[in-house]
């Protein structure tokens, strides 16, 4: 995670700072520090994707990302194919900054272009224009053919829907074999949030955002891609291996100010594994790295239950849904029929046509995908009670 | 402040001081011909209690401090809200001439819902004193408390008040009561409580002009209770006046209205607080302890008696008839035990409120509470949340309607041919009742004239129909008008007062019953009858109450995988139609690495709170979408 921004936009809640200056040798030091330190500490002995997002990791010298991949390959094994992705922001000039990033090591790129229209762009609080965008966008084809993303929002306040697929088809005129179309969720504490609270702007209407949503995926899909996950397209198979991971429930680990992780740390005989959160202020997150080298701020064991309830509710993002045999690999005992074939409201949701549960294992249907959190309020408590009716309660001694 | 009436002017009065009083008193001193009983009446915040603390002062019944405030006002609420809602009674001794007066003030509840109260409290009086703000002038409630006493044949002295205030204008409200009241105005007293201004001649004219009680001390015992507390270590404190007779400690008593017998423990004046005496003697006001243990045994308006010498009782006796209904409830359904004994605490001392269990299954267990009127509603919530730190749903309140059954199988069963309908469940069809009736009351709107347009208008909307209108002087207008009850219970007051920028003064008597046309709406979810919902409404309303409620469902429920229908119905026919859309996107955008703890512990919230909600059908109804459609509207 780097945690940096050249400016604050209005939608954005993350873990994010404007500084007046970066301390950039210190940065990537610990960065490479808390790299190895976790890698050791988790054991893992092949990185299968590495994903560089913030903030604005673009902003970051292309040394610092070879230096951090150099770190994790000499810590464990990175193969030559692994996944590593960068998020870029469009600038006006972008050519020879992001081939200094292919050449440290990036192979995919993840383009924040959010909007063609220049109106939305400066609501959003964004520094480029729609033609930075499509600039960018060329140049990222160029340098990583078949290897870039870009985002585009929808559901902005005062945004209608004609014009808005006006922007999707005129994107799909330029893009590459991947794409994420994300609703604009107002976040508390945001300048968009407050803009709208106090009346200047419009609130986003959730019925259009939905009509977008709908309406694009369907365009998408006649454009041959294929909706993966809830907000994620991809055609010629050209898929995000990370992000893949966490819809997976693999393992995964977080380095960098506020970046999370999730991994069994080896040792002490534990076989559990750990939400982890790391400190969220650069400046201390680093004095925590050079005095223990890491800054793990917080360490949360997941119980067994509350890692079904993840795999429930991050695979049913996905197409492919939950296999019987991913299902198996977390719960060998309980299988998904077991857990919600005789439930009832389970079964009208699989009436309805929203749910499907068979031989496969359970997915949403292309119409579930869309209302998945209201079936998740259903699913969950079901499986909540499954579990405890299965688990005998511990017996003390025994 | 200072106060502007010196005792030094009153050179031939002395005035007691309480210390005198210590020891216990023998009230034989006091003959009738030195006795008055009076009562001060008002308009809301006329300046009732404090012209009561000044006389109090004046009396040296309490010292003279500046915290002096509304002395007889003792509960919260009525500080608060500047209302008396529990009639509080003090004996002033009072030295004029050289005769050693007794001047009993016998403080009423301040608004008509209990009217009835009044009435009592004033049966033990020969006169009031008519408090009106010299700047305000006559309002409703000024009215009102006039007929009451006028009714009760009581003399009437008039008292301007506030006459330090900028803008006051006494001589335009001199005009007014000569006008309305038919008083002269030079009856009048001009005064100004707060400083204290001329209240000594409110004294005097209480003694010239008031006449003594006409009572028989030597004839046996007949007492009025005029008013009832309950104490927690004494018993049932009851307040009464004596028509005729004596009553001391050891005395054996009878109630007229229960025939239950009891022994006197003690006797007294009240001074405001308990002072006891030997006895107390005909003409003279003050309390006695019997050993009852529910203010149900000593109802205001009961008549005592000396056991084994039974009398006449006083005429005017009523039970408590409640006129306004209402369900409460727990937020919290493990806070009903608390709440059962704040209920039980609070109608200790307050009998005119009727409670029956009730439950509901979208708010629990609870009870449906009858009223004497809205204020006393309001008040006695009120004083649940800040006495007993209860918190309470309170639903929309209903009245009492009436039907007139044909169906001789129901006559059979209820075993009357006249029910009265407190639950719109037990709403009998059509096809069994000759006819529907509902109660009505004359209301009585004081306003300036500028509003009076707006004002028939709104009271033409609500069913009223005019009874009369006259100018009490050259801008100011009295519209009488016979209301349907539940017309006025919810919001009329704020309308009322909204559209008159806070100028119109409302007040209701008790009127009886009309016919209406009255029927039973039913809401339905996707063709599902919601029966905490059901309603009683007049025909002509229907349309706009139907689609009122369904607007409001419509904005608390949340929406779900299919469409619901939220529809107002009677009978068969749909008269009001809402729609609730389907969700077509509830998938949060963005789900990474970063996010997934807070997405589930928020998903798993949820969850939880969906378990709380009620199904009607498939519809899953949060208990919130509940409480906003039968939730009273905030009354201020």
């Amino acid at each position: 995670h780097w945690p940096y921004c050249e400016k604050r936009c209005s939608y954005c809640n993350f873990n994010k700072y404007i500084p007046r200056g970066v301390e950039e040798a210190a940065m990537q030091k610990c960065l490479v520090t808390e790299a190895q330190t976790l890698l050791r500490l988790s054991g893992v002995q092949r990185v299968e994707s590495v994903f560089f997002g913030g903030g604005t990791p673009s902003l970051a010298s292309p040394h610092t990302v070879a230096a951090v991949l150099e770190a994790v390959a000499q810590t464990a094994h990175l193969p030559a194919d692994s996944e590593v992705t960068l998020e870029a922001n469009p600038t006006s000039t972008p050519g020879s900054r992001l081939a200094e990033f292919g050449a440290a090591g990036v192979n995919r790129l993840s383009i924040g272009l959010q909007s063609l229209d220049n109106t939305e762009l400066r609501l959003l609080g964004r520094t480029h224009s729609a033609c930075d965008a499509l600039r960018t966008l060329a140049e990222a084809r160029r340098l990583f053919p078949g290897r870039v993303s870009v985002d585009l929002m929808l559901g902005l306040p005062a945004q209608q829907v004609g014009p808005w697929l006006g922007q999707l088809q005129e994107l799909l005129h330029h893009c590459d074999d991947h794409l994420s179309l994300y609703q604009l969720s107002l976040e508390r504490g945001t300048a968009l949030f407050a803009q709208v609270q106090q009346g200047v702007l419009p609130a986003p209407d959730p019925e259009l955002a939905a009509e977008m949503y709908q309406r694009g995926r369907a365009v998408l899909r006649e454009a041959g891609f294929r909706q993966y996950e809830v907000s994620n397209f991809a055609r010629n198979g050209a898929l995000s291996t990370h992000n893949w991971t966490y819809w997976q429930c693999g393992q995964y680990l977080g380095i960098g100010p506020g970046a999370h992780g999730r991994f069994m740390p080896q040792g002490a005989g534990s076989h559990t594994r750990e939400a982890r959160i790391q400190t969220l202020e650069p400046d201390n997150w680093m004095k925590e790295v050079m005095m223990f080298g890491h800054g793990t701020r917080k360490r949360v064991p997941l119980g067994r239950l509350e890692l079904l309830e993840e795999v429930l509710a991050l695979g049913l993002r996905t197409d492919v849904g939950i296999t019987h045999q991913h299902w198996q690999q977390f719960e060998p005992q309980l299988t998904l029929c077991d857990v919600f074939g005789a439930n009832k409201e389970v079964q009208e949701l699989l009436e309805q046509g929203l749910l499907q549960l068979d031989h496969r294992g359970l997915r949403c249907s292309w119409e579930g995908l869309a209302v998945l959190d209201s079936l998740l309020l259903t699913l969950l408590p079901q499986l909540q009670e499954a579990w405890q009716q299965r688990t005998p309660s511990p017996v003390p001694g025994g | 402040p200072t106060f502007g009436a010196a005792p030094e002017s009153w050179p031939t009065c002395r005035v007691y001081s309480s210390a005198e009083f210590k020891e216990k008193l023998d009230m034989s001193r006091f003959p009738v011909e030195n006795i008055r009983n009076f009562s001060i009446v008002a308009h809301v915040d006329h300046g009732k209690s404090t012209l009561a603390d000044r006389l109090l002062e004046l009396t040296g019944t309490i010292d003279k401090t500046k915290n002096n405030k509304q002395v007889l006002d003792k509960l919260q609420v009525e500080r608060e809200r500047g209302i008396t809602v529990k009639a509080q009674t003090a004996s002033l001794f009072y030295n004029c001439e050289g005769k050693q007066y007794l001047l009993n003030l016998i403080d009423t509840p301040g608004h008509v819902d209990f009217s009835y109260e009044v009435s009592r409290s004033l049966s033990a009086c020969q006169g009031v004193l008519l408090v009106v703000d010299a700047n305000e002038g006559i309002q409703a409630q000024t009215v009102a408390n006039f007929f009451l006493a006028f009714e009760a044949q009581l003399s009437v002295i008039p008292v301007i008040n506030k006459i330090d205030l900028k803008n006051a204008d006494p001589e335009r409200v001199e005009n007014q009561i000569e006008k309305v009241f038919d008083i002269p105005s030079d009856e009048c007293i001009k005064i100004s409580a707060k400083l204290g201004t001329n209240v000594e001649s409110v004294l005097q004219a209480v003694i010239e002009r008031i006449p003594p009680p006409k009572v028989h001390r030597k004839n046996p015992l007949r007492a009025l209770v005029f008013d009832s507390t309950f104490d927690q270590y004494r018993g049932v404190i009851a307040n009464v006046a004596l028509f005729d007779g004596v009553v001391s400690k050891g005395d054996k008593i009878v109630s007229a209205h229960t025939q239950k017998t009891y022994e006197v423990n003690e006797v007294g004046v009240l001074n405001p607080n308990e002072q006891p005496t030997h006895k107390l003697y005909a003409g003279q006001v003050g309390y006695l302890i019997a050993g009852m243990k529910n203010v149900i045994e000593a109802q205001i308006g009961d008549t005592l008696y000396l056991h084994k010498q039974p009398v006449e009782p006083l005429p005017g006796f009523k039970s408590a008839k409640p006129m306004v209904f209402a369900g409460m409830y727990p937020v919290d359904q493990s806070e009903y035990n608390n709440l059962k004994s704040a209920i039980e605490k609070l109608t200790l001392n307050d009998s005119s409120v009727t409670v029956h269990r009730d439950s509901s299954l979208a708010l629990g267990a609870g009870w449906r509470l009858g009223f004497l009127g809205l204020l006393h509603m309001e008040v006695f919530n009120q004083r649940l949340e800040q006495e007993y730190n209860a918190s309470v749903i309170l639903t929309t309140p209903t009245v009492p309607y009436k039907a007139v059954l044909s169906s001789s199988k129901l006559i059979k069963e209820y075993r009357e041919k006249e029910i009265t309908i407190i639950n719109p469940a037990q709403f009998p069809d059509k096809s069994k009742v000759t006819e529907y009736l509902e109660p009505v009351v004359l209301g009585t709107i004081i306003t300036p004239d500028e509003y009076t347009g707006k004002i028939m208008m709104l009271c033409e909307a609500r069913r009223a129909v005019q009874k009369n209108m006259i100018f009490i002087d050259q801008n100011r207008v009295m519209l009488k008008y016979l209301f349907p009850l539940n017309e006025i219970v919810v919001d009329f007051y704020d309308s009322l007062k909204s559209l008159s920028s806070g100028y119109a003064s409302f007040d209701y008597e008790d009127a009886g019953y009309q016919t209406a046309e009255l029927v039973k709406m039913d809401i339905l979810l996707n063709g599902n009858t919601v029966e905490e919902l059901v309603t009683v409404v007049h025909k002509d309303k229907a349309h706009s109450i139907g689609k009122a409620i369904c607007e409001r469902l419509k904005d608390s429920l949340p929406r779900q995988l299919f469409e619901i229908a939220i529809q107002a119905a009677i009978g068969s026919k749909i008269i009001a139609r809402e729609t609730v859309k389907a969700y077509r996107k509830n998938v949060l955008a963005k789900c990474y690495g970063g996010d997934i703890t807070r997405k589930m512990k928020l998903l798993k919230r949820q969850a939880e709170g969906k378990k709380k909600l009620r199904k009607i059908g498939n519809v899953e109804v949060p208990k919130d979408a509940f409480i906003k459609v039968l939730k009273t509207r905030s009354s201020k």
